[in-house]
């Protein structure tokens, strides 16, 4: 029992093994090492492609049976090819570039907004010694690498010409870099607890007996996860944060002169970002792959889907923020939240576990009552039309 | 490195603002390459969440916000290249001397030390405290400066 345990937590690192050993037989040592590389690399590229082909379905499907419809359901058994149409849709759309576009850029920016989000892949533990690259850098790249998506944004809205474009594209640079400050923050407690910035090891440090030792566990870890995953959320443009895309307010945002192939690009990106933005959430607050019984990757796959579930569900259930909530959110909430709980893990470090508890509850309800009385809603007088009545 | 040249002269000999601004992202990127390979890991990380993802975006949103800059085309150079091309020879000669007259220190030690970022922490937050302090409180004040510049004054009250 024990060993069929190991050998499904293991299996995909063995597979990786064995086929190295396979080519270390006939062929010399660089090119086992760069075929390692080749193996770890050709993974992520076909499961980015795939996890997002079947998050839109997910989303699809659970979207329906929120508004009490079915979802897509005539493609395949329960809609299951759905995703493969839908693909095959995408690419015979002819692909239409506005005249007074910006040619170079227009093609570029579908392009380059695909590459980070594949980046960040490399970073994130899969499962026990399944991260393609354990850099010691870890969390830093994917905050770096993720400060990059605002770039393509930005070159596919003005590339457009388009007001409607060039609006979202505005929309989205004042809120990613708004929600990239509270998430870097918010993720630090993590960072100080595990010392160390490997993602692998932030989820080595989360085991603890049946490996449960997670960080949500703790005050600030719940307080750290809640404003990691709603920055997580804006980070990525999904409702309610989908201000530069709102349908309703500016057509399509960035992408309304995007067609075919172009727009999926676009598309395939918003979601490998979603997936891989839940991954890190689980890595750095729900012990990534840690867990009892169960296979590692299935603890980190269960986490991340669950995670992305919630998304979905927050898709369904919230309205739009408007623009002034959105950034009053950000800087006069989550902010100063953030910055107290940096404190409040510094605190936890040195004191002991119950008192810890008490002082850590305490100050945190101190300081959401301070916060929600600070941020009270404010109402405008009411405007009298002089000519509409 | 030749990229990094190429993108370099593209942000200053450009029309286009927009596409000077995303040269110079392109070149940053590209420096972050070298400090990568440098073994620099930490370095090229924080260079890019700073200059690409903080200040290009930035600019970027400068350039947005003047929109008809950002649609025309605008020349960048004007009469006085030469003087400036005389200046920057002067400057790159120094430059030089400095860099050959400078007796780095490449010893065995320096060479294994391995830059982490425990270490650069370590050095900030002990040898070099004061000077990290110091540029902490400048930019302290340089920012509660822009808010007092960028605010607006109360409206007066109606009556």
């Amino acid at each position: 029992m024990e060993n069929i345990g190991s050998f499904i937590d293991m299996i995909f690192v063995t597979a990786k093994a064995w086929i190295l050993a396979l080519l270390g037989q006939f062929l010399p040592v660089w090119i086992v090492v760069l075929a390692s590389i080749v193996i770890s690399g050709v993974a992520i590229l076909c499961l980015g492609p795939v996890i997002m082909m079947y998050l839109t379905l997910l989303e699809r499907k659970v979207i329906g049976r929120i508004q009490n419809r079915y979802g897509p359901n005539r493609v395949g058994i329960w809609g299951l090819l759905q995703p493969i149409a839908d693909g095959i849709k995408m690419f015979t759309k002819e692909d239409i570039v506005p005249a007074n576009a910006d040619k170079l850029i227009h093609l570029l920016a579908p392009i380059m907004t695909v590459v980070p989000a594949l980046m960040i892949f490399v970073v994130v533990p899969f499962g026990r010694q399944m991260t393609a690259a354990d850099l010691n850098i870890g969390f830093l790249y994917f905050i770096a690498v993720s400060s990059i998506t605002i770039l393509p944004i930005f070159m596919a809205s003005w590339s457009s010409r388009n007001k409607y474009s060039l609006l979202g594209g505005m929309r989205t640079a004042a809120q990613l870099i708004s929600y990239e400050v509270p998430m870097t923050l918010a993720a630090v407690p993590a960072i100080m607890m595990s010392q160390s910035l490997s993602t692998n090891t932030i989820v080595l440090t989360q085991a603890g007996s049946f490996g449960l030792n997670w960080f949500i566990f703790t005050p600030w870890g719940i307080v750290g996860f809640i404003v990691f995953f709603l920055c997580a959320t804006a980070e990525c443009n999904r409702p309610p944060f989908d201000l530069p895309e709102a349908e309703s307010e500016l057509v399509a945002g960035f992408h309304t002169e995007y067609s075919g192939m172009k727009f999926a690009l676009f598309y395939m990106a918003e979601y490998m970002n979603a997936f891989t933005l839940c991954g890190i959430a689980a890595t750095l607050f729900l012990g990534g792959w840690q867990g009892p019984f169960l296979p590692s990757w299935v603890w980190f796959f269960g986490k991340t889907l669950a995670l992305i579930c919630i998304m979905i569900w927050f898709r369904g259930t919230f309205p739009r923020f408007r623009v002034d909530h959105l950034m009053a959110f950000a800087w006069k909430f989550l902010l100063p939240l953030t910055l107290v709980n940096i404190l409040l893990t510094a605190l936890w470090q040195f004191t002991s576990a119950s008192a810890a508890w008490l002082f850590s509850i305490m100050i945190l309800a101190a300081m959401l009552y301070m916060l929600v009385k600070l941020n009270r809603v404010f109402v405008p007088e009411k405007r009298n039309y002089v000519l509409a009545d | 490195m030749a990229a990094i040249l190429v993108f370099a002269l593209g942000v200053v000999t450009f029309r286009n603002l927009f596409h000077c601004a995303l040269c110079l992202a392109a070149a940053l990127i590209g420096t972050a390459g070298i400090y990568i390979a440098l073994q620099a890991e930490f370095l090229a990380g924080v260079q890019i969440l700073l200059y690409v993802g903080g200040v290009i975006t930035l600019v970027v949103f400068a350039i947005m916000l003047t929109e008809h800059l950002a649609g025309k085309t605008v020349r960048q150079n004007n009469a006085q290249s030469l003087p400036a091309i005389v200046g920057l020879a002067g400057f790159v000669t120094a430059l030089i001397a400095l860099i050959l007259k400078t007796p780095w220190p490449v010893t065995e030690a320096a060479l294994k030390a391995k830059t982490s970022a425990m270490g650069l922490g370590e050095a900030l937050m002990g040898t070099y405290v004061f000077p990290f302090e110091v540029i902490s409180i400048v930019l302290l004040a340089a920012l509660i400066g822009t808010v007092v510049i960028a605010k607006k004054d109360a409206p007066e009250e109606r009556p």
